[in-house]
């Protein structure tokens, strides 16, 4: 009886000791967690990071659906783990405050395309600095990203990345062709547009930016300007 | 009733434990045919559908067009179909038909009311089969991890209560004292797994838990479903079956007692590592590394413990398919552990993480080391419930190359393809898409190497199906690849 007792005891207590460490103590740091705010002689001028609502909110329902995160992580990491910073996808790393509204948070364990933490801001790139011109994408508008999310080999050549066709649709042009209408070869008389799906997924890729200045974490480029 | 009568010392309990008069183990075999069957069975249902599903996700990283057009089969949903499959559907049901067998005949108990742990069975699978198809429909909880909606694994938490409870109670009407290692092992999975799968979903639940503890909890509790939930089914397994089919106790009682005590310490503390470099506290991260790192001490005394046991034996390697399997998954564990180690230091992690070097070690674990584990148990246990011997020795043999090599060279071509990308990725001048491009060639050698696991898989449950319908060998001698003594004369 004596051993079993002592057995039971050690599997119960390691396991309370693993839930303490590992999850309890972490929510009881990082739980009470609130935004950022700034004031100027009293007046909020700026909070960050702010709920995701509307179109963001959709569009993270589509990332989650479309299982995104098996490929693209959300996670910058500093200068000491890894050189997301100097490739481009960050300006600081990303920090427990970044996703206090992400419900749940896309942070990505694998990445078989880039991080997509900044994907939104301009200054995000996937492409060296000093790659020569006629090898740079154009700009990624909203414009860019639906194409690409319909044919990404179009953009990329050698891209392994899924089409998703299935978020766009097919239909026949009923006067004047729409202006959502992909730039693609498609038979005469007919339009590809996107669904709402692909419009709320992009709409959320176009937002993503963990680049504002929090107090927290030191960035390595002039603070941004708040929006 | 020899062990019973006499006092054993410690060292003499593991040899004696199991050694009871055949005709009281035919009959607590025969109480665990029912369930074991069942649970046996359905695993391998699930283990066809992780393969093919396995093999869609290998294709799709190379050709990425294939059946991308279908929703439900796209790569991001496919995957995760993938990983739940594999661990909730094969591992999973497998281990609980492997512990309650092996509980059983342990603690020397026949089992009563076999359809409680049918029903339980039955709970656990018509959740997870609602997990699955949400995963597919794109109803995910989008938390990686921890896939399954919460009122699917609601479900399976049920069935799986029915059926901790009831091998947990074989442990408690146990006639056989004291315990054998091997039972410690499995108390402690069945009593671990809940609370992490329960926890990790209250977690993404609750309201006020903060972002990033969701994914620190997921992280959690996937790194005790591997670390705790399927390393200590597959050790309790080895622990027995290599003493068993070589004829000769575990080499230290008390080496194995160290290893049992680190494992339970150290292995859940672990789970941090996954989010290593992330946006969580850098205390915990460190904490998990400590935690790998003391974890050496458990992986040193298992195997000091099972290669002295087998000394003198690896001949039975040649001749005994579940010492093959069996022995071949206790190398795996070795290589897994220390590999887990090297590449949980903050310096190698910065270069392997996000690189399919993560999922490398995840095969190494529920594949390679696991997976093979459990097959030779299978080899073993089949026979003791239909009453009959395998077929076809060839046939064991087929499924062993498919799954030993196939497997081996997925992992070798899944750690090769994450060193390089990492290597390369170091570079800040290297170009992301075409370090990608490269590594599209490696996910080649991938689909490959899956295949022939495939082909491993079809031949084993072509052989399973002959068996449950009694298609076999006469009982008595087990099938082997060689007679035994026919090396010896070479």
């Amino acid at each position: 009886m004596n051993r079993t007792t002592s057995l039971l005891t050690g599997i119960i207590g390691s396991f309370a000791l693993s839930v303490y460490a590992l999850v309890i103590v972490p929510q009881q740091q990082l739980g009470g967690l609130q935004p950022q705010f700034t004031d100027d002689e009293g007046k909020i001028v700026d909070i960050s990071p702010i709920e995701n609502d509307g179109i963001v909110k959709a569009g993270r329902a589509v990332y989650a659906s479309e299982g995104c995160i098996y490929c693209h992580s959300q996670q910058v990491r500093d200068e000491q783990n890894g050189l997301d910073i100097e490739r481009g996808w960050g300006v600081r790393r990303t920090v427990a405050r970044d996703y206090i509204f992400d419900n749940p948070p896309f942070l990505g364990s694998s990445r078989l395309g880039p991080d997509l933490s900044n994907v939104g801001s301009a200054k995000w790139r996937n492409e060296p600095e000093n790659e020569d011109a006629d090898h740079k994408p154009a700009k990624r508008n909203a414009k860019w990203h639906l194409l690409h999310l319909y044919n990404p080999r179009v953009i990329v050549s050698d891209s392994n990345m899924p089409s998703y066709r299935y978020l766009f649709t097919k239909r026949k042009i009923s006067g004047q062709r729409s202006i959502e209408a992909l730039d693609v070869p498609v038979e005469d008389g007919y339009e590809i547009v996107p669904k709402p799906e692909a419009k709320n997924l992009v709409g959320y890729l176009l937002t993503l930016d963990k680049s504002h200045p929090l107090k927290e974490v030191k960035s390595t480029a002039p603070a941004v300007a708040a929006k | 009733m020899t062990a019973a009568a006499t006092a054993p010392t410690p060292t003499t309990t593991a040899a004696r434990s199991v050694d009871y008069p055949a005709a009281e183990r035919a009959a607590i075999d025969a109480s665990t045919r029912g369930p074991v069957l069942f649970f046996f069975s359905n695993a391998m249902l699930w283990l066809a559908l992780a393969t093919v599903l396995g093999l869609i996700a290998s294709i799709q990283l190379h050709s990425p067009t294939f059946l991308a057009d279908i929703p439900w089969l796209t790569y991001g949903r496919i995957w995760p179909a993938y990983t739940n499959v594999l661990s909730f559907g094969w591992a999973s049901l497998s281990g609980m038909g492997v512990a309650l067998w092996l509980l059983a005949r342990l603690c020397r108990v026949e089992v009563k009311l076999p359809g409680v742990l049918i029903t339980g069975g039955v709970f656990w699978q018509v959740g997870l089969t609602y997990g699955i198809i949400s995963i597919l429909a794109g109803k995910s909880t989008g938390l990686e991890w921890l896939e399954i909606p919460t009122g699917s694994a609601a479900l399976m938490l049920v069935g799986y209560g029915l059926v901790a409870l009831w091998a947990i109670m074989l442990f408690g009407f146990r006639s056989q004292s004291p315990a054998y290692i091997s039972v410690w092992y499995l108390i402690a999975a069945l009593l671990w797994f809940p609370w992490t799968f329960a926890t990790a979903h209250a977690a993404h639940l609750l309201p006020g838990v903060s972002g990033v503890v969701q994914s620190l909890a997921a992280a959690w509790a996937a790194q005790n479903f591997q670390n705790v939930w399927l390393t200590a089914i597959a050790l309790a397994t080895a622990y027995y079956l290599i003493p068993k089919v070589i004829n000769r106790p575990i080499h230290s009682y008390n080496l194995a007692s160290i290893g049992f005590w680190t494992f339970i310490l150290f292995s859940g503390l672990t789970g941090a590592t996954r989010l290593s470099g992330g946006p969580i506290p850098a205390w915990v991260v460190t904490l998990s590394i400590s935690a790998s790192i003391l974890l050496l001490i458990h992986i040193v005394t298992v195997s000091v413990n099972l290669i002295l046991t087998m000394r003198g034996n690896y001949h039975m390697v040649y001749h005994s398919p579940t010492i093959r399997f069996t022995f071949f998954g206790a190398v795996a564990f070795m290589l897994a552990s220390v590999i887990g180690l090297f590449s949980s230091l903050r310096s190698v992690d910065k270069v392997l993480h996000f690189t399919q070097f993560q999922n490398a070690q995840m095969h190494l674990v529920t594949y390679a080391f696991y997976s093979m584990v459990i097959f030779g148990a299978i080899y073993y246990i089949l026979p003791r419930l239909v009453g009959c011997e395998w077929l076809s020795s060839s046939m064991i043999s087929l499924h062993f190359w498919g799954a030993a090599y196939g497997g081996g060279m997925m992992i070798a071509i899944l750690l090769f393809s994450g060193i390089s990308t990492g290597l390369s990725l170091a570079d800040p001048e290297a170009s992301f898409i075409q370090v990608m491009e490269v590594s599209n060639v490696y996910q080649i050698g991938r689909t490959i190497a899956w295949s022939m696991v495939a082909l491993g898989h079809l031949i084993f449950g072509l052989h399973f199906l002959l068996m449950l319908l009694r298609i076999g060998q006469p009982g008595g001698e087990p099938t082997l690849f060689a007679p035994i003594g026919v090396e010896e004369k070479h």
